[in-house]
């Protein structure tokens, strides 16, 4: 089965005007609906408690409220479905500090009477624990924008790497954007998909950024665009077929794994979708738009490859004496 | 059909991940497995926090004590006796006696000093500050450790986090109940007594029964080493942990290692007559109802100091100094967080993400077939492999799988076809170029080379610093993460390179495009 098979160049570069109108706007979006809506915070990071109680049937979700309210600790506490109606989580913005005796246990004796449930989950984040963590969370996403910034500059040019970054922050930028919309807790596992996206985008970019990089070396055309166009064009039936297998089996993460999964799951979706187009659309024309020169490159390369050339004959008229 | 290193190293790589695999995959008894997380097994993590100025705040109380002690038995008025926080401060009435005072008091370990006319404030220097703190931590996670012991739960975890926090990971709790009485048991002080042996009748003691015991006043206790051993000792004890300031290895003269403890002004006093009533006699070292050690008594120990020797070695007479200074809770411990996992939770989780594992594997690999054919038979022979390998390799590190471990493993199999692509499509763009079989492969592989290592190198620093800076979970995911991109690259460069090479006799005969690669030649 052949999807793919190279003709000629598509012109990617020609459209990439409207695509970086596409891109910010996106972009001032995501921003926007961070600025009013904000990111929800779970309890991982802004400290609280969650709940989850299962009952035999359905839950009933008027009588927990009426049961919860007796008890100033439950003051602001919210209930909701999760992933069925026997399913409810009880969020709370409060934290104790008890080893002996915590809210869960208090929340447990208070629900006595509503019917047969089980409590499968209790989780109290207290405040400090928060803040450590998302300082951390920050930390180590800066840490990896450094660490492969420095990385892709070694292995290609400076301009690849701000390229790719800025096709990072794109990304980062509209999945939290979505996050925010969709009113998403964040906790642990959106920062670990946030995280994975990085990876999972890089790749995508270095994978289109590689071949222009042989479209140059190998090129005799001075025309980077041309060369931007068909490189992508070649890369185009991996580029598709790789986001495609990974978008399927999240898309299975996200149906099949579980309402705890889900929204690790729903912010890679988002990302794996903005990642592939950002490689081609944001990355690329930025190189262009970067003024990345080709003759100059050419010219480098060949001053690189003379001076390769010049050590070579240097060393073998030192070994055979002659120095 | 002929053999290169390649393919000996896949297989090789092949047979070390069936073999280590095995034991996780088929829960085997012996060998090493993977642990399954809280998450996915139900039970209780918590992180404590431990109220280290508690710590100091009772060390400067009790260094007040025993001035306001010393001051009375030696009839010196002392006035304004106080204490805040860091510091003692009194004023010694009688300026005659405040040489006497100094003596007393350089005698104290870990304290500075200093005069206003005769007004004295004692403080802490920040070295005993810092060494108070960590004892105090130190003696949390030990009275910890011990009051799990006994409640019976395998391997419970408790270890130090950071500074001052305390890990407590409890697998196989099973109701909000049990879990509770975890908490409650971790939350108490733990206890500990020093007993008198009731030499008298101690010879009978494994004829007794409790009750008979009881007739005389006296317990039976068992030696916390081995359990056979017992001691018959007086049920009221001669003093409890709460009258403990201090307990340090020190050593004597001979350089073996001792037990130097220090007692409260009560505490010593009513240690200086024991003892020295006692003298030859058998003093039991009682924590928790266990008998750390019952050394004989050999003089009077006065001036509420002594040394405990036995014939312990450096790091036995550690603990027993960590056990000793864990009479109660020097600093109480407060709940930073906890996560409790029920196990019906647990096993939903398993069940949808082995689902969507099982799922997502289907999928890719019937793609890869339909798709790519011969060439996605290869590249699914490579994926099965990666599996193998992670698991492997998790299971000789005794790593923990957890949820997001799991999602790890998941994406892992999305993304492990990806170099098997791009080699596929680079082969299969020289095909169309005219390129012979045999030179279309080799070229491939070289072409494709460099993306595989650039792309999968970021990906992997990524995952690094994920793994440096996440907590629990998100380490599981990093780890996951990491070794499968590790395997997909030996398994997709070398692994398929090397079937490749061995099918190549018969390849390179056939000129069925079709059927090695899906594509029309």
């Amino acid at each position: 089965m052949e999807f793919f098979k190279y003709k000629q160049p598509i012109d990617f570069m020609g459209k990439s005007k409207i695509a970086m109108a596409v891109s910010i706007i996106l972009i001032l979006a995501s921003y926007a609906i961070l600025a009013t809506k904000g990111l929800n915070y779970g309890i991982d990071f802004a400290g609280g408690t969650i709940v989850q109680v299962k009952y035999d049937t359905k839950a009933p979700i008027k009588a927990m409220r009426e049961k919860l309210q007796a008890d100033k600790l439950f003051d602001g506490a919210s209930i909701s479905e999760f992933g069925s109606p026997d399913e409810v989580v009880i969020r709370m913005k409060t934290s104790s500090a008890s080893v002996a005796k915590d809210i869960g246990d208090v929340a447990r004796a208070a629900l006595q009477g509503t019917g047969n449930f089980t409590i499968r989950r209790v989780d109290i984040v207290g405040p400090k624990v928060g803040s450590e963590l998302k300082e951390k969370g920050l930390m180590a996403l800066f840490l990896s924008i450094a660490a492969i910034l420095v990385y892709v500059a070694f292995r290609f040019e400076w301009r690849f790497a701000v390229a790719s970054i800025a096709a990072l922050v794109h990304d980062v930028s509209i999945a939290m954007g979505a996050v925010a919309l969709f009113q998403i807790d964040v906790n642990l596992d959106v920062l670990a998909a946030i995280l994975t996206l990085l990876g999972y985008s890089l790749n995508d970019t270095i994978i289109v950024f590689d071949r222009i990089r042989e479209g140059i070396t190998k090129s005799k055309k001075a025309n980077l665009t041309e060369i931007i166009n068909e490189s992508i064009t070649r890369t185009l039936a991996r580029t598709t077929l790789t986001s495609l297998t990974t978008f399927f089996v999240v898309f299975t993460l996200f149906m099949f794994g579980g309402e705890i999964i889900h929204a690790f799951a729903f912010t890679l979706l988002v990302g794996i979708i903005v990642g592939t187009y950002s490689s081609i659309f944001v990355a690329s024309p930025l190189l262009i738009l970067f003024g990345f020169d080709v003759k100059n490159y050419h010219a480098k390369l060949a001053e690189k490859a003379k001076r390769e050339a010049e050590k070579n004959r240097m060393r073998e008229q030192f070994e055979s004496g002659v120095m | 059909m002929k053999l290169n290193y390649r393919i000996v190293i896949f297989a090789l790589a092949i047979v070390f991940g069936i073999v280590f695999s095995l034991p996780s995959l088929l829960q085997t008894q012996s060998g090493k497995k993977i642990t399954l997380g809280l998450d996915l097994q139900g039970g209780l993590h918590m992180l404590l926090g431990v109220k280290t100025e508690e710590a100091t705040k009772s060390r400067i109380k009790s260094i007040a004590a025993s001035i306001k002690h010393f001051a009375e038995r030696n009839d010196i008025l002392i006035d304004g006796l106080s204490f805040d926080s860091k510091s003692v401060t009194f004023e010694v009435l009688d300026s005659d006696e405040i040489k006497n005072f100094d003596d007393f008091l350089s005698k104290l370990e870990g304290v500075k000093v200093t005069h206003k006319g005769s007004v004295i404030t004692l403080s802490l220097t920040p070295k005993e500050i810092e060494k108070t703190k960590q004892q105090a931590v130190s003696q949390a996670i030990e009275t910890i450790r011990n009051r799990l012991d006994q409640f019976g739960l395998s391997e419970p975890v408790v270890a130090r986090q950071g500074k001052d926090k305390i890990l407590v990971e409890l697998a196989g709790i099973k109701t909000p109940q049990e879990e509770q009485r975890a908490r409650e048991l971790i939350s108490r002080a733990a206890k500990l007594e020093m007993m008198a042996v009731d030499e008298a009748r101690n010879a009978r003691v494994y004829n007794m029964s409790d009750a008979d015991a009881a007739a005389y006043g006296d317990v039976i206790l068992e030696d916390v080493k081995n359990p056979k051993i017992k001691y018959l000792v007086h049920e009221i004890p001669i003093l409890d942990g709460g009258m403990l300031t201090g307990a340090n290895v020190g050593f004597d003269q001979n350089n073996r290692p001792v037990i130097n403890f220090k007692l409260n002004a009560e505490g010593a006093d009513i240690f200086g007559d024991f003892t020295g009533k006692n003298v030859g006699k058998r003093l039991a070292v009682v924590l928790d109802g266990k008998v750390y050690s019952a050394p004989n008594i050999n003089e009077r120990i006065g001036g509420g100091s002594g040394q405990i020797s036995g014939n312990y070695t450096v790091l036995e007479a550690k603990d027993l100094a960590i056990a000793l200074r864990s009479g109660a809770l020097l600093a109480p411990i407060y709940m930073m967080e906890k996560r409790s996992v029920g196990p019906s939770l647990g096993a939903d989780s398993i069940k949808a993400s082995m689902i969507a594992l099982i799922g997502g594997f289907i999928l890719v690999i019937v793609f890869m077939m339909v798709y790519y054919r011969m060439a996605g038979v290869i590249a699914n022979i490579a994926l099965i492999a990666n599996l193998l390998i992670l698991l492997a390799v998790m299971s000789l590190f005794g790593a923990t799988l957890t949820l997001p471990g799991m999602a790890g493993i998941v994406l892992t199999v999305g993304m492990a076809v990806d170099a098997n692509v791009i080699i596929t499509e680079r082969i299969r763009e020289l095909i169309y170029e005219g390129k012979s079989m045999h030179k279309a492969i080799e070229e491939g592989y070289a072409n494709a080379m460099t993306a595989i290592l650039d792309a999968n190198i970021t990906t992997l620093i990524a995952s690094v610093v994920l793994y440096v800076y996440g907590t629990g979970a998100i380490k599981g995911f990093a780890i996951t993460m990491s070794i499968g991109i590790l395997a997909s690259m030996l398994t997709a460069i070398l692994g398929t390179h090397g079937i490749y090479q061995m099918l190549e006799p018969k390849m390179g005969k056939s000129k069925n495009y079709r059927f090695w690669f899906g594509i029309k030649g």
